[in-house]
């Protein structure tokens, strides 16, 4: 008899502790982030999305050799006597034409090991992570700042160079040697 | 009642017809708590309840649809309005798509006897309690019908639960009714609550009207009786934490799990209408119904008509109050297993329930 009054007496009292609670929780400020107009602060050293700086990048390459995945493609033209393709912000001269620089961000690891050898620290990691694509096609970043038509223009500018330093030396070398020319070509 | 009678003037008036005045009249006068108090209510309760459980919890709820969210359950609606209305190959089809109507009707019908203020009542019949009771008890062969229909399992297991559950608590309920009809000696719901006019002394929490002995002598038992009433209405509407038909995390959401688009709507409409009948039911019986606590401001003011307006603006927020306290429990307390839910009401609330009555029984003949 006595349990079963006590069972009741705890009952009610657990209950009306467990409504405390809840309604003083009522007054709590909220810990919920409103995402899209509130943003957490990113950690310091945080890996997001890859930019390159292309005033900067002197297209050594070092970065698409450094990345474990392959994401990063890059293609140079050299630059032809007389041009001049202007200096990088620390100082070093550039001697190439950055004729393709695509990340394939959908491969990317964000491990961060292209960001080290660059050495103009053109590369690097931004605040930006959403970029979330329909098409995968999309994930693939061009920086290149040369136009469709100025590439082709540097390459025909050094094919042209290529054929005109090939032909003065055929020149040299058909004075030299005709015979051995002959063989070659068989 | 008021509203009735000028509806069926105006109607009359127009017409000359008394028997298409009474119709019109009649289906007006019935519809009005639908339009003017269940389905705005339902939009707010279902807002409320989703903001108050975030809170509870330290969240924010819906932010985003209007200002605090406040437009979600619009947008719901009318993302359920569109949906597809899925009847699987093998559920009993006529049973299956008349039982979200007859769950809706027979939470609608309680409806039909709660003074709302004394300008309005439904139908102001003798036995207003005893039909509400009738009433609420029709939900069980709509849900009975939903859970066997629906041919799975889980529906079937939550509408046999409801059944159970809904018939034992209404015991306890129908005991502590007794009490209250046994000290006014009425079942008319109107009668009750003009009989708790005046101030929130005169209400049957605190013993009723008047100042003899039995009036303070009734006030524990009237607590006791308020607190059973509570919690055994409660169990009737199936919310947390009894909730067994629904539980979500073992039965799938019990007996509407087969549903989709308007039909799940209508169980949602009704289960919020349900919320409010019941707490509207424990407020007219001690809470003075639609009486004000404090007087009236249309007395004050020497403006009688805006004394029934004030009634049920008392009314519908002593309902919305209760309402409160039900989504406060739910987000406090964890669900009952079936032998608790069992044991809560036959080995406490009805034998407290018995002695209760049999005290204020005596009490009442001294």
């Amino acid at each position: 008899m006595k349990e079963y009054f006590q069972n009741i007496w705890y009952g009610l009292t657990t209950v009306l502790i467990g409504m405390r609670v809840t309604f003083k929780h009522l007054f709590v400020p909220a810990v919920t982030i409103q995402y899209p107009d509130v943003k957490l602060k990113l950690p310091e050293r945080e890996r997001n999305r890859l930019y390159v700086n292309m005033d900067d990048c002197i297209g050594c390459d070092q970065c698409a050799r450094a990345c474990p995945v392959d994401c990063i493609a890059i293609e140079t033209v050299k630059s032809i006597p007389g041009e001049d393709l202007g200096k990088t912000s620390n100082g070093k001269k550039k001697a190439l034409w950055v004729t393709k620089f695509d990340i394939d961000i959908a491969k990317c690891c964000f491990c961060q090991l292209c960001v080290f050898p660059c050495p103009t620290e053109c590369i690097y990691m931004t605040d930006v992570f959403e970029f979330s694509e329909f098409e995968r096609d999309k994930l693939v970043y061009n920086f290149v700042t040369l136009t469709q038509s100025e590439i082709e223009d540097k390459k025909a500018n050094y094919a042209k160079l290529e054929a005109e330093k090939a032909a003065q030396k055929a020149a040299n070398a058909t004075s030299v040697k005709p015979a051995e020319k002959e063989e070659n070509k068989q | 009642m008021i509203i009735y009678d000028f509806l069926y003037k105006f109607v009359f008036n127009i017409t000359q017809s008394a028997a298409i005045g009474d119709i019109t009249a009649m289906i007006i006068s019935g519809a009005l708590p639908l339009l003017i108090l269940v389905l705005p209510f339902t939009l707010v309760a279902v807002w409320l309840e989703r903001k108050v459980s975030a809170h509870m919890q330290d969240r924010l709820g819906p932010m985003r649809t209007g200002s605090h969210g406040w437009l979600q359950t619009v947008a719901d609606l009318i993302k359920l309005l569109q949906k597809e209305d899925i009847v699987a190959s093998d559920n009993d089809r006529p049973l299956f798509n008349l039982a979200p109507i007859l769950v809706f009707a027979g939470s609608y019908l309680v409806f039909a006897a709660l003074p709302f203020s004394s300008a309005y009542i439904g139908s102001n019949i003798d036995l207003g309690i005893i039909f509400i009771i009738a009433a609420s008890g029709f939900v069980v062969a709509g849900i009975l019908m939903a859970g066997w229909s629906s041919n799975n399992k889980y529906s079937l297991l939550g509408a046999m639960r409801s059944a159970a559950q809904i018939i034992s608590y209404e015991i306890p309920t129908i005991l502590v009714i007794l009490t209250i009809i046994m000290i006014t000696g009425t079942t008319n719901l109107r009668t009750l609550s003009e009989m708790q006019t005046g101030h929130f002394w005169n209400w049957m929490i605190f013993g009723g009207a008047g100042l003899s002995l039995s009036k303070f002598l009734f006030i524990p038992f009237m607590l006791i009786g308020f607190v059973i009433l509570y919690i055994s209405t409660l169990a009737e509407v199936n919310r947390t934490p009894f909730d067994i038909p629904e539980a979500e995390s073992e039965l799938v959401s019990g007996y509407h799990t087969e549903y989709s688009g308007m039909k799940f709507a209508m169980f949602f409409l009704a289960e919020y209408a349900n919320m409010f009948a019941v707490s509207a039911i424990v407020s007219a019986i001690f809470f003075g119904g639609y009486q004000s606590p404090i007087g009236y401001l249309g007395n004050t003011l020497g403006l009688p008509w805006m004394i029934p307006i004030e009634q049920f603006l008392w009314f519908a927020s002593k309902g919305v109050f209760f309402v409160l306290v039900q989504m406060w429990l739910r987000w406090t307390l964890p669900r009952l297993r079936v032998d608790q839910l069992m044991a809560l009401c036959w080995k406490y609330l009805i034998p407290i329930a018995f002695v209760n009555l049999i005290i204020v029984g005596l009490i009442t003949v001294l």
